[in-house]
């Protein structure tokens, strides 16, 4: 590779609270820097519906809890020559991963049953099953880069963003930590 | 034959959904849903634990207002901890919110609708985005990232952390602030605020009035409103008494204290959603439908209570005759006022001397079992409700999240935007990117929502009468 590439970057959010999405943007004006040396071509932050062909750099944050963060995560891993599970959620189940302490239908009656006044019922008409157990990123697929942190912080995803750019894969390791 | 249309993913919002709209034989509108498609569970899985890991767990159910569910979850410990919190205490939890205020309201309208604003519907769907506004409108991008990055540096001063922050706990916060701090949020804030009027008069005069039509047709229908305000009538964010309105501005619930909120608001489930429908109690369901939010929250309130905020709300008031303002295009406006208020009142706290305070936190244990708090999320109406055993550990939880309450209109409103703007057999980019954008006038928090929720997509199915799916067309960057 040479010094510098302009590479293609496709992010989601799975089972996340986009905390890390978040941390992302707090690379405030670095964004200009970023516009210059990276295609963001498929995000919650931008249009595209589709995730293209094939992208230089997939960013995964959340859990895999239903069939569509499934189905994402395996279609972010065959679409993307490098996936990176960012934050606590993908790289170990962090918050939603605590529903696994109980039976997926008891979590589901207290949110649909108990707590409601009208209508109750566990909602089934054009949303995604629920996994029984949530499962970290690299429960479903192969990963390349974890990056610790509950968020991440901004510095550190610059920092993995700039070596990427640079042709150079990143150690992130020593410089967050899980809930950081 | 009738059809689906299905908008998947939902982009530009925050969280995961979906949007499907029905056509019926003669291929004109007939219903929209709204589903949203992640669920967490927090509900259930909080129990068992200590109430004091709540405020640090809670927060995790949204990256974009974690303050809020910081704020309510605290508020709520209080109750159980039966304390009233060190005033000062109680004015730096507000300053921490107001400046959440202003990172996630830059946040909604520069990142996220501004290119709907500015570089138009019809703009390639490639382009429109904040890096599209970033290339057209480097001045006003560059005022936007840094009027959310002010923002959030104030959260970071106060709370170690942009995202996630720690310091507020129950019974008050775990570390006054020092001069040093005081000082440079005080010249943060005198920047925030040039670039909040300037961009609130741009919007007033350059946007607005070239919305017209859209202001006619997003979500533009009665409602009531519900939003906290202070003692004094007031628009208030961190603490205060529940008031809803009518659609003709007649006050038709005051002064409701937080615990009980449940008198006056009750919860529906569809079977389309896992985000919760919230209805007012006395009105039924689905009758009693109402908005909350920085609308809301405007149409409320007698006043602001800073100078230059109430100039805005009396402008804000004038964009319809009848009040309170109806359009939920109008959220936008809405919001942009908000922001200024916010940075008038972090200002206005700053400078009082009693800031700098150092008893900032009651120390207490578990004094009663029940708790209810109430904060004004960026989004609207935010409550967190507990119960604990004697041990202090959780039994059960109810959180009725900002964007729920929405529910309801959000529904209404894609069905009437659908009705004006989707016209059978002919699906264009820019007029689907309309009803997506409706949405982003309720700056829907689908992180939140997912505390039991969750994701937004688009994608259109067409299905005939028998609910048999056709055909499908999920939207590309071609349109
Ligand atoms: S790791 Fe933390 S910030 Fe990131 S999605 Fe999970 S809860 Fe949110």
């Amino acid at each position: 590779m040479t010094d510098t590439q302009h590479i293609t970057v496709a992010t989601a959010w799975l089972d996340g609270c986009s905390g890390c999405h978040m941390s992302f943007l707090d690379i405030d004006e670095r964004l200009f820097t970023l516009a210059q040396k990276v295609d963001i071509i498929y995000s919650p932050l931008v249009d595209a519906k589709e995730l293209p062909e094939s992208v230089d750099v997939g960013i995964l944050e959340g859990s895999v809890s239903s069939e569509e963060d499934l189905k994402k995560a395996q279609e972010f891993r065959r679409h993307c020559k490098f996936l990176i599970s960012l934050g606590d959620c993908a790289v170990c189940g962090n918050i939603p991963g605590m529903r696994n302490l109980f039976p997926l239908d008891a979590v589901l009656h207290r949110a649909y049953h108990e707590n409601v006044q009208k209508n109750p019922q566990i909602p089934n008409v054009g949303v995604p099953r629920l996994l029984p157990t949530v499962q970290p990123v690299h429960g479903v697929v192969e990963v390349d880069l974890f990056v610790q942190g509950c968020p991440p912080p901004a510095d550190v995803i610059w920092h993995v963003l700039s070596e990427l750019i640079q042709g150079r894969t990143p150690d992130p390791m020593t410089l967050t930590r899980f809930g950081k | 034959m009738s059809q689906t249309i299905s908008i998947e993913p939902v982009t530009r919002i925050e969280g995961h959904a979906r949007i499907t709209i029905e056509l019926d034989d003669a291929g004109k509108v007939d219903d929209a849903k709204f589903h949203l498609t992640q669920f967490r569970g927090f509900e259930k899985f909080c129990e068992g634990r200590p109430y004091r890991e709540m405020p640090a767990l809670t927060a995790r159910t949204c990256g974009i207002c974690p303050v809020s569910h910081l704020l309510a979850s605290s508020k709520a410990c209080d109750a159980l901890l039966c304390v009233r919190i060190p005033e000062v205490a109680m004015e730096l939890r507000r300053i921490m919110n107001l400046a959440q205020i202003i990172q996630s309201h830059a946040l909604s309208f520069f990142h996220l609708s501004s290119p709907d604003l500015l570089l138009g519907w019809d703009c390639p769907p490639s382009e429109r985005n904040i890096f599209g506004v970033m290339f057209r409108f480097p001045q006003l991008a560059r005022e936007g990232i840094r009027l959310r990055q002010i923002g959030q540096t104030i959260i970071e001063m106060l709370g170690g952390k942009k995202v996630h922050p720690t310091w507020v706990v129950p019974g008050g916060v775990s570390e006054p602030l020092t001069e040093e701090k005081r000082k440079s949020m005080l010249v943060l804030v005198d920047e925030g605020l040039d670039i909040a009027k300037r961009t609130y008069a741009f919007y007033k005069d350059d946007v607005v009035p070239k919305f017209k039509d859209e202001a006619k047709h997003f979500g533009n229908f009665p409602t009531m409103f519900l939003s906290l305000v202070s003692p004094q009538g007031r628009l208030e964010h961190y603490d205060g008494l529940l008031r809803i309105k009518d659609s003709s501005g007649r006050i038709v619930e005051d002064m409701v204290p937080s615990s009980e909120y449940e008198s006056i608001i009750g919860e529906a489930v569809e079977p389309f959603s896992y985000m919760k429908f919230p209805y007012y109690k006395p009105r039924g369901y689905p009758n009693g439908m109402y908005r909350v939010g920085p609308l809301a929250r405007l149409n409320n309130c007698d006043s602001c209570g800073t100078p230059f905020a109430d100039v805005a709300l009396a402008e804000f008031r004038t964009l319809q005759e009848s009040k309170p303002v109806a359009s939920s295009f109008h959220y936008h406006y809405a919001r942009l006022v908000e922001i200024i208020f916010a940075l008038e009142s972090i200002d206005r706290l700053l400078n009082d001397p009693s800031i700098l305070n150092t008893f900032v936190r009651a120390r207490a244990r578990s004094n009663t079992l029940d708790g209810v708090g109430i904060s004004e999320a960026p989004r609207g109406t935010l409550i967190h409700h507990y119960r604990i055993n004697d041990d202090g550990l959780m039994t059960w939880m109810n959180l009725v999240i900002a964007t729920g309450h929405n529910n309801l209109a959000m529904n209404k409103g894609i069905k009437q935007v659908a009705q004006k703007y989707v016209k059978a057999r002919k699906l264009q980019e820019g007029m689907l990117n309309r009803v997506e954008a409706l949405i982003r006038c309720y700056d829907p928090c689908l992180s939140c929502a997912s505390h039991a929720w969750g994701q937004m997509p688009l994608q259109i199915e067409l299905r005939d009468a028998q609910g048999r799916v056709v055909d499908t067309m999920t939207r590309g960057n071609d349109g």
